[in-house]
């Protein structure tokens, strides 16, 4: 219950605020740029494109959106104030987390206009599309997690922003960058990539491997959050 | 109602709160006195649960930190130095908020509402932004956050710092009003707030607690054995002056002070035991002089604050 408390308010803060609208308008105007930029060139009526960018994408913006979940808590002194109240650390981390989520979620809804426009002019395949779209959630949830870790090692959102953004760019690029792993590690290395069990999702095939490694991240990005702020007091 | 033992806080290597004692009753308002950096912060901190303690227990009502500490946050009502809001947020949604995670029903909290708005004065600024509102505004609706619950127990850091003289009188006023029911702790360095708010006074100084006594009986105490009486006369010498009291019983030493317009001024000082008063009146009544100062000076909490925390 608390956790919805403090969820609502979170995502009372993004869209009263101009951050929810000035993220959600950066993402749609940069994927929809790259996205149709090259899309009637292809001339294939898939989503395709538009996923294989989302890893990268998500590592710029996902980190915006999380960058001042903690940090502007503790650099106002707000943070005292919500510690004090009767809820635990589960509670405000969860919270912050969904609101997160959920704010990336709304980010993704006007995409739906892409699949839906795109099946006027062609046959769109709906499988990869539905499997995309769960990818693209397991992803962003991913890296909201590893974004609110960072948010809560400083109170400074500029540098949640940067560290975040490594980590998430890292764990994006990382299977694109196996010719610099000697061979026999490369499968190992290649487990850790985002990017690999995000594409794996959009092509419409859920393996409990994938959903598991995104669970994994989550789960660890929050429990390092915890670890971070148990250690503060 | 509150025990605390052996309390102890590391930062690193600095120990900022070194192993104190202390327990308050219910009903009762204790002030905790020190200079910056004695360690008062810190102390309210960790009963509020904003810290762990390093060593040492806290007990709120028969729970205990670290276990119960949801239990405990939610009896206490908190407000942090400079009262720490979310400046975006307005004041009625901020309150909403708030009466929401402190477990405050959705029809109880209109009357709730009326009844915070009321004492803590915040009519007229409900529906504004909460970043917008002056110092003492805030602190108001710091106070009502910290009262929403109506908890037994309200733990106020600092709670007039950086008000003006009129808004401190307000804060105070509204402090004194919530005391007569429930327990309440404030850090203050101002003294004479403690002397107009507190039954009882806490002095912490580099992390110890220096004097732990009543309000009254800790003006008494360091007054101890002297008392000082003050005599300015006209149309005396002071050889005189002197002459005609220094044999009274009772006084231990006599000291000339500098007064304006040729008077005679002299500290009479004398042992705690006997009052000196009426014999050195009756004396200096025999001669004809004019009596224009006669009074016993109060040894006041600055003193004893300064007696108590000054560098060894």
């Amino acid at each position: 219950m608390q956790v919805m408390r403090i969820l609502r308010k979170e995502l009372q803060d993004y869209f009263v605020s101009p951050i929810a609208y000035i993220v959600i308008s950066i993402f749609l105007l940069v994927t929809g740029w790259f996205f149709f930029s090259t899309f009637f060139i292809f001339g294939q009526a898939s989503l395709r494109n538009f996923f294989s960018l989302l890893p990268i994408v998500f590592s710029f913006i996902v980190p915006a959106v999380t960058m001042r979940l903690f940090a502007e808590e503790i650099k106002v002194g707000s943070y005292e104030i919500i510690l004090t109240m009767p809820v635990t650390f589960r509670d405000i981390i969860l919270g912050k987390f969904f609101a997160g989520v959920t704010l990336i979620a709304a980010m993704l809804v006007p995409t739906l206009a892409y699949p839906v426009s795109i099946s006027f002019i062609g046959t769109v395949d709906w499988g990869p599309v539905a499997g995309g779209y769960m990818g693209a959630l397991f992803l962003g949830a991913a890296f909201a997690a590893v974004g609110i870790w960072a948010s809560s090692v400083t109170r400074n959102q500029i540098v949640a922003f940067i560290v975040g953004t490594v980590i998430c760019f890292a764990l994006a690029l990382i299977d694109k960058m196996l010719i610099f792993f000697p061979r026999g590690i490369v499968n190992f290395i290649a487990f850790f990539g985002a990017d690999y069990h995000f594409q794996n999702i959009a092509k419409g095939v859920v393996d409990s491997r994938d959903v598991l490694y995104f669970l994994s991240v989550m789960f660890i990005g929050l429990y390092a959050t915890y670890m971070t702020l148990h250690s503060r007091n | 109602m509150i025990h605390v033992e052996n309390l102890t806080k590391y930062y690193g290597e600095f120990c900022a709160v070194k192993g104190i004692n202390f327990s308050v009753d219910r009903g009762e308002i204790v002030g905790l006195l020190g200079p910056n950096g004695a360690g008062k912060t810190t102390t309210l901190r960790m009963l509020t649960g904003y810290l762990l303690p390093t060593d040492g227990t806290i007990s709120v009502k028969g729970y205990t930190m670290p276990d119960d500490i949801v239990a405990i946050k939610g009896m206490i009502g908190y407000l942090p130095e400079s009262a720490p809001l979310y400046n975006e947020m307005l004041v009625y949604d901020y309150l909403d908020y708030v009466a929401g995670i402190k477990g405050i029903e959705r029809d109880r909290r209109q009357s709730h509402f009326e009844k915070l708005v009321a004492t803590c004065g915040l009519q007229g600024i409900m529906h504004l932004q909460i970043g917008e509102l002056s110092k003492g505004l805030k602190q108001r609706v710091g106070l009502a956050h910290a009262m929403m619950n109506d908890p037994e127990i309200l733990i106020l850091d600092e709670p007039t710092s950086g008000l003006d003289p009129n808004q401190i009188t307000d804060i105070r006023g509204i402090i004194t009003e919530i005391g007569t029911e429930k327990t309440v702790i404030l850090s203050t360095h101002i003294l004479s707030e403690v002397e107009a708010t507190c039954d009882r006074i806490i002095i912490i100084n580099e992390g110890n607690i220096v004097a732990d006594k009543p309000t009254a009986a800790l003006k008494q105490s360091v007054s101890g054995d002297r008392r000082d009486t003050i005599i300015t006369v006209r149309n005396a010498g002071y050889d005189d002056v002197e002459a005609a009291v220094k044999d009274i019983d009772g006084i231990t030493a006599l000291e000339r002070l500098n007064a304006p317009d040729g008077d005679i001024s002299l500290r009479v000082a004398s042992t705690g035991e006997m009052d000196i008063r009426p014999a050195l009146y009756g004396r200096i009544k025999s001669h004809d002089w004019i009596l224009m100062e006669f009074y016993q000076e109060q040894k006041t909490l600055e003193t004893i604050f300064r007696e108590l925390t000054k560098e060894m």
